[in-house]
């Protein structure tokens, strides 16, 4: 069974068009590994189970194209599922069913996977560690004594444990990109505006975006071919001509032009992921790129400018959670000041509250001009000097994380700890670049390594040829970890 | 010591889209409590605004009306607050970048004309209805009106009694109506306002400190509050006491004003950008394609009138009270009719009949080539005056009113051989009055006269009937 569940998403479904496999075992072998996992790793939040099993007998019956025909995925629980409780590991919505589907779910729809359930996350996307979920940590499954990353941490985790061949996460200051590479497993995130943000549940709505996060470059291509298009309903949507992205990937990259920014390899960075940074680095100059130090004096604006803007916009996206409307209400028959004080304290754990007073803070009269205004001042900068180095440079390599995976329970006393590891992943944030994370091998202790790729705006197929190179001459990404799969422990 | 009131207006304009402002539900009134609405305008977690352009459309339209520079790039701000009724726990709105600034509009009063400068005006949308159990019990929430698109015109304050404030108010229904951008109704809420208010010693340059009065539901509410608030302020004022910045209510049943907040307790609405909307440019091309279409206002149409028609101050007003009814004016004239002669008959028999039908003037059916016809019959002398009324009011509601005559045979008798031959007859049969003329009694005239008429059936000219009949009592 590890054999069908060792596959990429491109192989599965190739296997199932020609008969080899079909839907129903892959989606039931899956099964059996988050029934087996569950209780180690809490990946998931909701299984479908049945449902699922249904979905890919009506596939099985109806035989179909595409490159993901017929595979079995997850998605991250702030996606909207009409029907399909969506809790954002959050008290707050631990019952909130949508009326609704987002648009990516109905889009993977379309291409014939198989939805497993809703994958856990940090509370409302917010954390780095996924250990703020209302339904206890994720594990990391190359070692569960650490976490696995977040927010999209039961996403990557998932992918990496064999449990999923592909999952979708939101990635709005790293969520896609820093899992990914603790896990050992490729993420990307898409230009902002090009995957449709309607219902994805809002964290912080400019930087907000779907990604994917998969076995591999070429899955992630697919995955994206599906998901990319212009959503009327999201009006930061941006038009475009998508699809495409898998039938141009020929891993060419000679005279690529690559630059490596100097501020994102400081020296906070973790020497052993330096030297595998630098092992991918070298990779791609073999390879035929140019691969050069550069210069981003603006990054040092980058986090801080992040915090400020994000926490803004969630302390008003976060704001509907009142107790009135749906989702966590007070019990007792209270007065409206008190049900909205006494919901809001027992629905929101501790991170959301610091991020939601952190941004009323920064908004309120008086505040405005010296935190928010100079925040947006900042993204202005960061844009500009990351304009400018597109000018010379094709893409961008840099660490994805100062480190690998730390112990579950570290981050979660030191929050502002926690932020700094976001230094090299919010500027693509911040500046609605698509980036990706690819694995470039492991620390002396075995836990994964990621590096990170920036590319300009619209510059997915640059970025994914890059990623293809480096994967095609090393073995990185095709390391499993010790509990992939059922582990001999069932079929 | 004399005071002087002083005022500022802020309105609400409800516009009369099909759809909301941020998502396709209808934004008809009165449907059963929350069958207009969708996860958008309930903002369930995930949805995403979306703008209606024509929302943009009549709010720049408005803009025009009103004299107003428009921001060529526009923006949405978040305003951040917690109520029931708001659904999102932020009113999408415009703070920064409104659609249109700088504006007038010039109202005409009994003592002349006054400009009243437009501060601002932007667009936002609507919350939602709460309905409080009349027993004191449960509070229920109706969002239908969710999301319906307003636009928020802020004046400067210009306004020195309640008067100018209602002429204001009645003039810009006007425009609103005239440009067909909103129903103005204020007992359904599609126009409702807030009144900010101070006073000062006459004289006084500098503003003294204000009050805002909200919930104002009607003409007669707006002039109760101001006539209050300014005696309150005064009283206080005098008294040696000091006026409180503060937020007040009018409850029209208790006639007063009642006290909601202080400035110290005044929420912070922590504005700022809207994320999930890109700005909206309005380019040149847009506006002058709306400069174009936009239609005559009633104080052109009113100048007009009365230079080009020689129309009276008064029957200009009373014309262009509403736009269907200065529309049926304009096409009854295109058709011919004299304007002072369409003038009166709109002002006299269609509004009268409007009156007793109880029906707006949009609302009827009476084509303007009837009554144009019908002013041409009389003009030409082929029915007179009084059969042309009762013409009318049978062709009010359909009919053809030459078809109408020629059935009841209401022509009027233009042969004076007839008429002649009725005269020699009523002679014949009244000697007496004949008689009576004779020997000095001017009334009997009148009495043969009528006699004639009668026997004409009404339908002969008085006058010629007059000339003949004092023809023939002069011959002998």
């Amino acid at each position: 069974m590890n054999e069908i569940l060792n596959m990429t998403a491109l192989e599965l479904s190739a296997g199932i068009k020609k008969g080899e496999v079909s839907c129903q075992e892959a989606a039931q072998a899956a099964l059996n590994v988050i029934r087996t996992r569950q209780d180690q790793l809490n990946t998931f939040i909701t299984v479908t189970g049945r449902q699922a099993l249904e979905r890919a007998a009506a596939l099985d019956r109806r035989k179909g194209s595409g490159p993901l025909f017929g595979v079995p995925g997850a998605v991250k629980d702030n996606l909207c599922t009409q029907g399909l409780r969506t809790t954002c590991a959050s008290l707050m919505l631990e019952r909130y069913v949508p009326p609704y589907n987002a648009g990516v779910i109905d889009l993977l729809d379309e291409a014939g996977t198989v939805l497993l359930g809703k994958l856990n996350m940090d509370e409302f996307a917010m954390g780095s560690t996924s250990e703020t979920s209302c339904f206890g940590p994720v594990k990391n499954p190359w070692d569960l004594s650490r976490v696995p990353g977040g927010s999209s941490g039961g996403a990557a985790a998932a992918v990496a444990a064999g449990e999923v061949w592909f999952a979708l996460g939101s990635d709005t200051g790293g969520s896609v990109r820093q899992p990914a590479a603790w896990c050992g497993v490729t993420g990307i995130k898409p230009t902002y505006g090009t995957v449709s943000r309607y219902g994805l549940v809002a964290y912080a709505s400019s930087f907000d975006q779907v990604g994917a996060i998969c076995r591999d470059a070429a899955d992630c291509a697919a995955v994206l071919d599906a998901i990319q298009n212009h959503d009327p309903r999201d009006s930061t949507g941006l038009p475009g001509e998508y699809g495409g992205l898998l039938a141009g990937l020929n891993g060419d990259i000679r005279g690529m032009r690559i630059g490596m920014p100097a501020q994102l390899f400081g020296d906070e960075l973790d020497p052993q992921v330096r030297h595998r940074v630098l092992d991918a680095a070298r990779v791609l100059r073999d390879r035929g790129a140019q691969v050069e130090e550069c210069c981003l004096p603006a990054a040092d604006y980058a986090l801080a400018a992040y915090y400020v803007i994000a926490c803004a916009e969630a302390s008003s996206n976060l704001a509907r959670y009142d107790g009135v409307h749906y989702g966590k209400r007070c019990a007792g028959d209270v007065g409206l000041e008190e049900l909205y004080l006494r919901s809001r304290s027992e629905g929101f754990g501790s991170e959301v509250k610091r991020r939601i007073l952190l941004g009323t803070f920064v908004l309120s009269e008086g505040h405005y001009d010296a935190y928010y205004a100079k925040a947006l001042a900042a993204r202005d900068m960061v844009r500009k000097s990351f304009e400018e180095l597109f000018s010379q440079y094709d893409l961008l390599l840099a660490p994805v994380t100062p480190s690998v995976a730390p112990k579950l329970g570290q981050s979660l006393e030191h929050p502002a700890r926690m932020y700094q590891t976001d230094s090299y992943t919010v500027c693509a944030n911040l500046t609605g670049l698509p980036a990706m994370s690819i694995p470039c091998g492991q620390s002396e202790g075995g836990m994964p390594v990621g590096v990170q790729l920036i590319g300009p705006a619209f510059g997915e197929q640059t970025l994914l040829n890059a990623a293809h190179a480096v994967q095609r001459e090393t073995h990185w990404h095709k390391l499993r970890p010790p509990c992939f799969g059922t582990g001999g422990e069932g079929t | 010591m004399r005071w002087e009131t002083v005022i500022g207006l802020e309105t609400h304009v409800e516009l009369n889209t099909d759809t909301k402002i941020f998502c396709s539900c209808s934004t008809a009134f009165g449907a059963p409590p929350n069958t207009q609405c969708c996860p958008v305008c309930m903002g369930l977690p995930g949805s995403l605004p979306v703008l209606n352009r024509r929302v943009v459309e009549y709010a720049a339209r408005i803009a025009l009306a009103l004299n107003c520079s428009i921001t060529p790039l526009n923006r949405f701000d978040r305003k951040n607050y917690f109520y029931p009724d708001l659904p999102k726990a932020y009113q999408i709105s415009q703070l920064y970048l409104p659609i249109a600034r700088e504006g007038w509009l010039d109202v005409e009063m009994e003592q002349g004309r006054k400009s009243i400068r437009i501060h601002e005006m932007h667009m936002e949308e609507d919350a939602g209805k709460l309905i409080h159990h009349p027993d004191g019990g449960d509070t229920r929430i109706d969002y239908n009106r969710c999301g319906v698109p307003l636009v928020e015109i802020v004046t400067e304050p210009d306004f020195r009694s309640a008067d100018e404030v209602v002429a204001y108010l009645e003039q810009l229904r006007s425009v609103l109506l005239y440009l067909g951008v909103s129903d103005g109704k204020l007992q359904e809420g599609s126009l409702r306002c807030d009144v900010n208010l101070s006073v000062r010693p006459e004289g006084s340059q500098t503003l003294g400190v204000r009050t805002e009065m909200k919930n104002l539901g009607s003409f007669r509410a707006v002039r109760r509050a101001i006539e209050y608030e300014s005696q309150r302020q005064i009283r206080i004022l005098e008294s040696g006491g000091r006026v409180i910045r503060q937020t007040l209510r009018w409850d029209e049943d208790a006639d007063q004003s009642i006290p909601m907040r202080t400035k110290e307790d005044a929420a912070d609405y922590r504005y700022f950008p809207e994320p999930d909307l890109p700005p909206v440019e309005l380019d040149e091309a847009f506006l002058t394609d709306l400069r174009t279409q936009q239609p005559e206002l009633a104080a052109q149409k009113r100048a007009r009138y009365c230079k080009d028609w020689g129309l009276s101050a008064y029957d200009a007003r009373m014309l262009t009270g509403q736009r269907s009814l200065a529309e049926f004016f304009e096409r009854t004239v295109a058709l011919g009719a004299p304007p002072k002669k369409a003038a009166n008959w709109i002002m006299g028999q269609v509004l009268r009949q409007l009156s007793a039908r109880n029906l707006q003037a949009q609302d009827m059916t009476l084509q303007p080539k009837v009554l144009a016809r019908l002013i041409a019959l009389v003009e030409q002398g082929r029915i007179n005056r009084n059969t042309a009324v009762e013409v009318f009011d049978a062709v009010f509601d359909g009919g053809d009113p030459e078809e109408y005559i020629a059935a009841h045979g209401l022509e009027r008798i233009s042969d004076c051989a007839q008429v002649r031959q009725a005269v020699e007859q009523v002679f014949a049969e009244n000697p007496r009055s004949v008689a009576d003329w004779r020997a000095g009694k001017e009334k009997a005239l009148g009495f043969l006269v009528g006699q004639t008429m009668r026997m004409l059936q009404g339908k002969a000219d008085p006058q010629t009937v007059n000339k003949l009949i004092r023809d023939r009592l002069t011959e002998e």
